[in-house]
């Protein structure tokens, strides 16, 4: 237990007890304890098998559109003067984000299981879009939770969900978030253990979800990887992603991850900054504790109770961060750093003028480290950057801000 | 402590009846009424008391436990006078048993060394810690274990034989069986099935094997008394405590009156049920 790491590596993690230094592990319930040992011994197997892999890869190239182009954003480098610009464009996949990558894999997993009810939380709605959208493809009956607050605030999702067959649950215990929505898919899942199957949407809970979710993702960073040396003969020398659970984050850090002159920049919901309680950035404002089965950087007051999160963004504003990154932040092999609503606003204005592309507000916060750091790199430099979800789900969001009818 | 729970059974076993144990959340709805409450178990015929710590989050309790959590944490409670609460109770009874039960995080945030050692002197006897599976017994079982606190275990109708026995390695004190598959306050299932559950975990185990989930009434308690050593009620007392409050949410003269007419009628079920069970 808690062996360090492969000193020639940072890629061999979670080790068999599922921690990544200190985070991670098996913070659960005893009645959940069988079957989340019984996920860990069918995933050993299907991410050995070909059949297993074959599927995902046909799946991934015919029903999400993969690989993801990578695109070299000309105007906004030009335009910052500094570093050339990549965009992996997880943005272009089916329902909009990254997200379904990992669901198509979960998905997958629970057939080989035998379950026969998929269960999701979601925070904004993509996650639960995304589950929605897998659970109609092989025909499985879906509950989404939501909390009753972002039921409200994410209503064309909401409607999404329902159109493709699952039932939303909006969840008013607690108040009414994206956490509150997690322990409610856990009290159904203790409740129905039998005959469904826990799909989670980010890098985080108990293992081995960090591990396969970040494995399922890590497809954005290996084709990234690919790309761009066929596109420039080398390695980037930043890669940025928004990191809420940090699963798109994960996804495409973890290819790089022994690439030592890679440096590699999460963002987190800085929300209306670091002083007050409205913000979201789990790593340099909180500390280790342990929520929803495993160790990881929460926001808690000093008596170990969860805080509420907030960011303009509600795919952000999770209270806690994968465990993988937790260790990343620890070791120093990652640097997080916080953006604040106001900046990603402006992000999210400046892209979709100068590119074209309306991204979503996650996405947006990494825009903004961008724009900060491009400019103080030579024009020799690189910076690959995850353009996890567009922006037509915030659009309202942005509207109602900027004073905008719709 | 070990010894005083250990006492506690071997003379309810001597007595030939099964124990009534006795949950409620401390704090709910603030520490005085939560602490006259306490009090008032034993009197009413409680053999252990299980002393819930709020949590925030708490993702294995149904809506009864969790928004009592959420007044008593809005009541200003704290881990540190949860033990406080324990500490005042030893004043006046130093017979009862008590068992912390409750979720990781606060304990983890505490510090694990010091939550144990103000654990043992304010005369806590065990912990039940929901969300620590045998998995991750480093992280408090075992120094639990070390210091002389029972770090009791709960198992589920999910813990099939391979599973059992290591649940019970670390296991003291008793084994809390969750008679079901779900979160607390549900349902309660066919006492006639918990009979061949608590065997089942008896054939591993000479520990008391104490059953909760879903007991509401006397007659509940009576049943499932006659096949287990011990008879778990806490969703009932919470709900009880709940339809007492004022529509402020503060307590209430009948908040206190409420909890002990019902623990009496409890009470009634556990002791008539070896009666039941001899005829």
């Amino acid at each position: 237990m808690n062996q360090s790491p492969n000193l020639n590596s940072y890629r061999e993690g979670p080790d068999e007890d599922g921690r990544f230094g200190i985070f991670g592990g098996r913070f659960v319930a005893e009645t959940l304890m069988p079957l989340i040992l019984e996920l860990q011994a069918e995933w050993d197997k299907a991410k050995t098998d070909p059949a297993f892999q074959a599927e995902l890869k046909h799946l991934g190239a015919h029903y999400i559109g993969r690989p993801s182009p990578l695109y070299y954003a000309e105007r906004l480098t030009q335009h910052l003067g500094g570093a050339k610009i990549y965009f992996k464009r997880e943005e272009l996949n089916h329902t909009g984000s990254h997200k379904i990558n990992n669901c198509i894999g979960q998905i997958l997993l629970a057939k080989r299981m035998g379950k026969t009810r998929i269960i999701a939380e979601t925070g904004a709605g993509q996650h639960g879009v995304a589950s929605a959208t897998v659970a109609a493809r092989f025909g499985f009956p879906c509950v989404v939770y939501m909390g009753a607050t972002d039921v409200e605030r994410q209503a064309p999702n909401v409607f999404r969900m329902k159109l493709l067959g699952a039932e939303v649950k909006p969840v008013t215990a607690g108040s009414g978030t994206l956490k509150d929505a997690m322990n409610e898919a856990l009290r159904d899942w203790v409740t129905n253990v039998d005959d469904t199957y826990y799909l989670i949407g980010t890098a985080a809970g108990p293992h081995p979800y960090p591990e396969l979710v970040r494995d399922f993702q890590a497809v954005i960073g290996t084709e990234a990887r690919e790309q761009l040396l066929e596109a420039e003969g080398r390695l980037p020398d930043m890669v940025i992603a928004a990191v809420g659970g940090g699963s798109n984050a994960i996804g495409i850090f973890h290819p790089f991850l022994d690439d030592k002159n890679v440096q590699i920049v999460g963002v987190e919901a800085g929300g209306k900054g670091l002083d007050g309680e409205l913000h979201c950035a789990s790593l340099t404002a909180g500390s280790p504790g342990v929520l929803h089965g495993n160790r990881t950087y929460l926001l808690q007051d000093a008596d170990g109770q969860i805080k509420e999160g907030h960011s303009i963004s509600a795919g952000l504003d999770y209270p806690g961060i994968g465990p993988e990154h937790a260790w990343l932040h620890q070791i120093g092999r990652a640097e997080y750093v916080p953006i604040m609503d106001d900046e990603a606003l402006e992000a999210f204005q400046l892209l979709t003028k100068l590119e074209g592309i309306i991204p979503a507000l996650e996405p947006s916060h990494a825009i903004a480290e961008v724009i900060k750091r491009a400019p103080k790199m030579g024009k020799d430099q690189i910076i690959l950057m995850n353009l996890s979800g567009r922006g037509d789900k915030d659009i309202f969001t942005v509207g109602k801000i900027l004073g905008m009818e719709l | 402590m070990t010894a005083r729970m250990d006492k506690r059974f071997a003379d309810l076993a001597a007595e030939g009846r099964p124990a009534l144990v006795t949950y409620f959340m401390g704090g709910d709805p603030d520490y005085a009424s939560s602490l006259e409450i306490m009090k008032a178990l034993p009197k009413a015929g409680s053999d252990v008391i299980e002393l819930g710590m709020p949590f925030s989050d708490p993702m294995a309790d149904g809506p009864a436990i969790q928004v009592a959590g959420q007044r008593a944490l809005a009541g200003g409670q704290t881990l540190a006078k949860t033990i406080q609460m324990a500490r005042d109770f030893r004043k006046e009874d130093d017979a009862t048993p008590i068992v912390l039960m409750g979720y990781y995080n606060p304990i983890y945030i505490y510090g694990v060394d010091r939550f144990l050692d103000d654990a043992l002197e304010a005369g806590i006897d065990g912990l039940i810690v929901v969300d620590l599976p045998p998995e991750m017994d480093d992280e408090l079982c075992i120094p639990a274990l070390a210091k002389g606190i029972n770090f009791i275990r709960l198992a589920t109708p999910t813990t099939d034989e391979k599973r059992l026995p290591a649940v019970l390695k670390n296991t003291s004190g008793f084994v809390y069986y969750v008679s079901m598959n779900g979160i607390t306050g549900s349902a309660l299932p066919d006492p006639s099935l918990i009979g061949g559950a608590v065997g089942r975990i008896k054939a591993h185990t000479r520990l008391p094997v104490c059953v909760g989930f879903g007991v509401k009434t006397a007659e509940h308690a009576r049943a499932i008394g006659a096949s287990a050593d011990g008879v778990v009620v806490g969703t009932a007392i919470v709900n009880q405590i709940a339809s007492s409050l004022t529509a402020d949410g503060k307590a209430s003269a009948a908040t206190v009156a409420g909890v002990e007419t019902l623990v009496m009628s409890l009470a009634s079920g556990v002791r008539a049920s070896r009666l039941a069970a001899a005829e």
